[in-house]
């Protein structure tokens, strides 16, 4: 698989989420997405980042543009260092949530792309990459 | 602080979401919202939604937040024109949006609440004005 680019932003406040937005549009544009790709890679990105700054206490993610064979995506990954998940299989359904929100960031953001994996360790942090293809 | 207007139709209240709505953005609109149903007596909120590119779960949220607020103070609510792919990604997601009311454009939303308000008022015996 090549990586056709690759950055890391952080994600420290709301004004990061909107950025992690705008940047994973321009990549999926660049990617030739459409529309619908564009916006299910976006809004999953947009409810991991949340993830990130509101559970894990802020960390960053990795977008990459990559390209297996013939199939263009966007990857990404995010980290934080927060205070990891003690029951993933918990935290993957609708709508359990131990915050404020409706429960459906990991749940919904996994139905919106191809491939989902989600690493965490408790008192260590969560890593949770996606990634779409075209 | 960054804000979005909120535009007074004779008995509605417009508002037309035009910037990527970050979290804070999103909050104040909520209370800001509620502030002027109750000082400009609304009977209805229209909030087009055109120009947003996505809505997450928070966003979703808060227009739920919105909707339910607005219920309260007797004011009915209609989300105008999502996009598509917004829709699409939405479902997806898994937000449905319950009672929220929707309309393709701002013309059929304002039909849409005039109908709702006339209803009620004729539901609660009052002549609709």
């Amino acid at each position: 698989m090549a990586t056709l680019r690759d950055e890391i932003f952080p994600i420290r406040s709301s004004d990061d989420i909107v950025k992690v937005r705008q940047v994973t549009r321009e990549w999926a544009l660049m990617q030739t997405f459409s529309l619908v790709d564009q916006t299910k890679i976006v809004t999953a990105a947009s409810e991991l980042a949340r993830n990130t700054l509101e559970y894990g206490r802020g960390g960053e993610v990795r977008i990459q543009a990559v390209q297996e064979g013939p199939r263009r995506g966007v990857r990404l990954t995010f980290t934080d260092q927060g205070p990891g998940i003690p029951d993933l299989a918990k935290a993957l359904q609708d709508g359990f949530t131990t915050g404020s929100g409706m429960g459906l960031g990991l749940s919904g953001s996994k139905r919106l792309v191809n491939d989902f994996d989600i690493q965490s360790e408790v008192g260590k942090g969560t890593t949770v990459m996606i990634a779409r293809w075209k | 602080m960054e804000r979005i207007p909120i535009l007074k139709m004779g008995n509605f209240l417009l508002v037309t979401v035009q910037v990527d709505m970050h979290d804070r953005l999103a909050m104040t609109l909520q209370d800001d919202l509620t502030g002027r149903i109750v000082k400009d007596h609304a009977h209805g909120v229209l909030i087009d939604i055109s120009s947003l590119e996505i809505v997450d779960s928070f966003i979703g949220r808060m227009i739920g937040n919105i909707a339910s607020m607005a219920r309260v103070l007797d004011a009915e609510t209609v989300v105008v024109g999502m996009r598509p792919a917004v829709a699409i990604t939405l479902v997806e997601l898994g937000l449905s949006l319950p009672g929220v009311r929707t309309a393709l454009n701002v013309d059929k939303g304002v039909e849409l609440l005039k109908g709702c308000i006339e209803q009620r008022a004729t539901a609660n015996g009052h002549v609709a004005g």
